[in-house]
């Protein structure tokens, strides 16, 4: 046989059928749903009276969409009815349809959907893994297939344990060499990110392969994965080593016993074969990343702690010069002014990217004995679930933050897309570790820019954007 | 979903390129579990001067006079023009819900974003890509010539301007079967019920520990 790609074997384990003109049905195993996306499908299955086809695929949370705060109150605590009423609507669902496990909102092991799949071993290696929700490019990090779906297809997929779709071309991601000290897979991303385009991964399934990517940990493949969407590519995978097997070893949801041992023979065959042909190559020196901070309202409008803010009246380009012009109106920005001197509002360590222990690990490395400064208005830190949470506050991690004057909160999305109550204030200025700065995204009017867990936290202290590296 | 007929439409010129989904419809509307009503709340933060709330009466609330939708000359546009990476970002399928529920029937552009795209096609709009350079010259066009409109001939796959030229698009010959004639996925998909079936049995041997 023809040397594959990871991206072609997990497409041929999973095509169940397959039309002349290439629309094919593929097989899904995890579909992991939340509260945001999947009333209207349930709804849609109700009305055309139609049977889910495989209630054990399903393991879902509320998260999108839940308070950080005040959870002693119990749902009463929720203010705000609309959003009551999407998060009891979910418990209603489950109810009726059934799940293999249900998180809900105060759960214990409730949190953000991307978190808690590969948490629970809810998430496995050569799986086919579908959510309604566009970072579901995350789960790639296990070597598994992984796609954000619209509520159509959640409804599709509950209903037929399929989707319908094209084969991606394949595209790999080369990042080879020896990271600089405080460099994380959150500057990776948002380096390749900043070189390809938000555009450049449409039609192509990514794999990040080098030694670099081989050297990050399973959160920092998870964050690196998370935001191949960013690129446009619906899905971006990493293939199995030794860490993704140790990761997954002993999770509540792992096979255990001979299962085990079988999985394990199957997954370690999750790698593109030697010679295996990508449509296209992109490569990065690892030794040339340096700390990210985005400037404007898309993740590629990306630079380095050491830059500046682009001048408009450099670019050639007509399109792209009103572009940029049209960012730095947003963000209120002037052209030139070096990344260093952007005064900050808020704080937001947090959302799937990077909400997991080694991120607030690492934040509170950076924060420890140290205050936020005076300009810094709210300082949040969001775990990414309860289990996380609970995890941070037994290493003490909770103390760190809250003696230097950050907020620590119940697990959810929170300030990534701002849906709850935590939100930036029209022209408010946020240092995030999430994955859009899109228009409006972190609340009407906000500012957002992108960094790692340790920049955000660094930004904390100084009240602007500071080099984690030479910071202490 | 409706099926799709050759339609004749005015259009609308939003020149921007990446238009992302939380531009589309901000997330304050998507704690509705309801599957109508984004109309009006379509570019919300763009097209109103206050700020936009579910439960709003949003007849009384101040218009942007600036934003192309509000313009009295590409009131009632069923066609959307606009730049490349249209429909970025989130899985939202709340922003084809709203752009149909507005009015849309078609947006045309460079290029979209991928679930934006499926999203749209499994509800009936119609996603054209044209070369940047034609779009380029529509939007000159639309500039130039109030009242401009647009025949979209699916079938044909064809867009004709008010000169009379006849543009062709791609598109996918399934999706296209389906919007044309009104075809629900999930009927299309059960009937191959059976494949399913087989290929779960064999899946469950080859991967038992998917079935635990
Ligand atoms: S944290 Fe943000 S990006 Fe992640 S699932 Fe929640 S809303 Fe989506």
């Amino acid at each position: 046989m023809a040397a594959q790609t990871l991206y072609d074997k997990l497409w041929q384990s999973h095509l169940v059928h397959e039309e002349k003109d290439g629309t094919a049905l593929i097989y899904i195993d995890r579909h992991l749903v939340h509260e945001v996306t999947s009333a209207q499908a349930y709804e849609g299955l109700k009305l055309a009276k139609r049977k889910q086809w495989r209630v054990e695929s399903v393991i879902a949370t509320a998260d999108h969409n839940t308070p950080t705060r005040n959870w002693d109150k119990g749902i009463e605590g929720i203010t705000d009815l609309v959003s009551r009423l999407q998060i009891e609507t979910l418990d209603k669902n489950i109810k009726a349809f059934g799940a293999k496990a249900y998180f809900p909102f105060l759960d214990k092991r409730q949190g953000i959907v991307h978190v808690i799949g590969p948490e629970q071993g809810a998430t496995l290696p050569g799986m086919t893994v579908v959510c309604g929700d566009s970072h579901t490019s995350t789960h790639g990090a296990f070597a598994a297939l992984a796609f954000g779906i619209g509520t159509s297809e959640v409804e599709h997929v509950l209903a037929t344990q399929c989707m319908v779709m094209k084969k991606s071309k394949n595209m790999q991601i080369v990042v080879d060499g020896a990271l600089g000290e405080g460099i994380t897979a959150k500057d990776i991303i948002l380096a390749i990110i900043g070189k390809i385009g938000t555009a450049g991964g449409t039609g192509y399934a990514i794999e990040f392969a080098g030694s670099a990517i081989r050297g990050l940990s399973m959160e920092g493949r998870m964050t690196l994965c998370n935001m191949a969407i960013e690129a446009g590519a619906r899905t971006g995978m990493v293939a199995v080593d030794d860490k993704t097997i140790n990761y997954v070893k002993g999770r509540p949801f792992a096979p255990v016993g001979d299962l085990w041992s079988q999985a394990v023979v199957y997954w370690r065959t999750l790698t593109s074969d030697t010679g295996a042909a990508f449509d296209k190559v992109v490569t990065l020196k690892a030794g040339d990343i340096q700390p990210q901070v985005s400037w404007g309202t898309s993740p590629q409008m990306v630079t380095t702690v050491d830059g500046k803010v682009p001048d408009p009246a450099q670019e050639t380009d007509p399109v792209q010069r009103e572009r940029i012009e049209r960012a730095l109106k947003y963000m209120d920005l002037k052209p030139n002014t070096p990344i260093k001197e952007i005064l900050l509002d808020k704080i937001f360590i947090g959302a799937c990217t990077n909400s997991r222990i080694e991120d607030l690990r690492a934040a509170a490395q950076v924060v420890k004995g140290k205050r936020i400064a005076p300009n810094i208005k709210l300082a949040l830190v969001v775990p990414g679930s309860g289990l996380v949470k609970s995890q941070a506050e037994q290493e003490g991690l909770d103390k760190i933050f809250t003696e230097a004057g950050f907020e620590w909160r119940e697990p959810g999305c929170s300030m990534c897309l701002g849906m709850n109550e935590d939100q930036l204030s029209p022209g408010e200025r946020c240092a995030s570790t999430s994955n859009r700065n899109f228009e409006g995204r972190q609340g009407a009017g906000g500012r957002t820019h992108l960094v790692s867990p340790a920049m955000a936290a660094a930004a904390a202290i100084a009240g602007h954007f500071v080099d984690v590296r030479n910071f202490n | 979903m409706d099926k799709f007929q050759s339609r004749e439409g005015l259009v609308v010129p939003l020149d921007r390129a990446n238009v992302d989904t939380d531009a589309i419809i901000p997330k304050q509307f998507l704690k509705s579990i309801e599957r109508t009503g984004f109309g009006p709340n379509l570019f919300d933060e763009l097209r109103y001067l206050d700020h936009g709330e579910p439960g709003m009466d949003n007849s009384k609330r101040p218009l942007n006079p600036d934003f192309v939708l509000n313009q009295p000359r590409y009131r009632g546009a069923q066609v959307l023009l606009a730049r490349e990476n249209f429909g970025c970002g989130s899985s939202r399928e709340h922003a084809p819900w709203a752009l149909l529920q507005y009015g849309f029937t078609t947006v045309i552009a460079p290029s979209f974003a991928e679930i934006f795209y499926n999203n749209s096609l499994k509800n009936g709009l119609v996603l054209i890509s044209l070369d940047a350079k034609i779009i380029d010259r529509l939007f000159k066009e639309i500039d130039a010539t109030p009242g401009y409109r647009l025949v979209v001939d699916l079938e044909q796959q064809s867009v004709t301007t008010p000169g009379g030229d006849s543009l062709k698009f791609d598109i996918d010959p399934f999706r296209k079967h389906c919007i044309l004639n009104g075809l629900d996925d999930i009927g299309l998909t059960l009937q191959h019920a059976d494949k399913i079936k087989a290929f779960e049995a064999g899946h469950r041997q080859h991967q038992p520990w998917l079935f635990n």
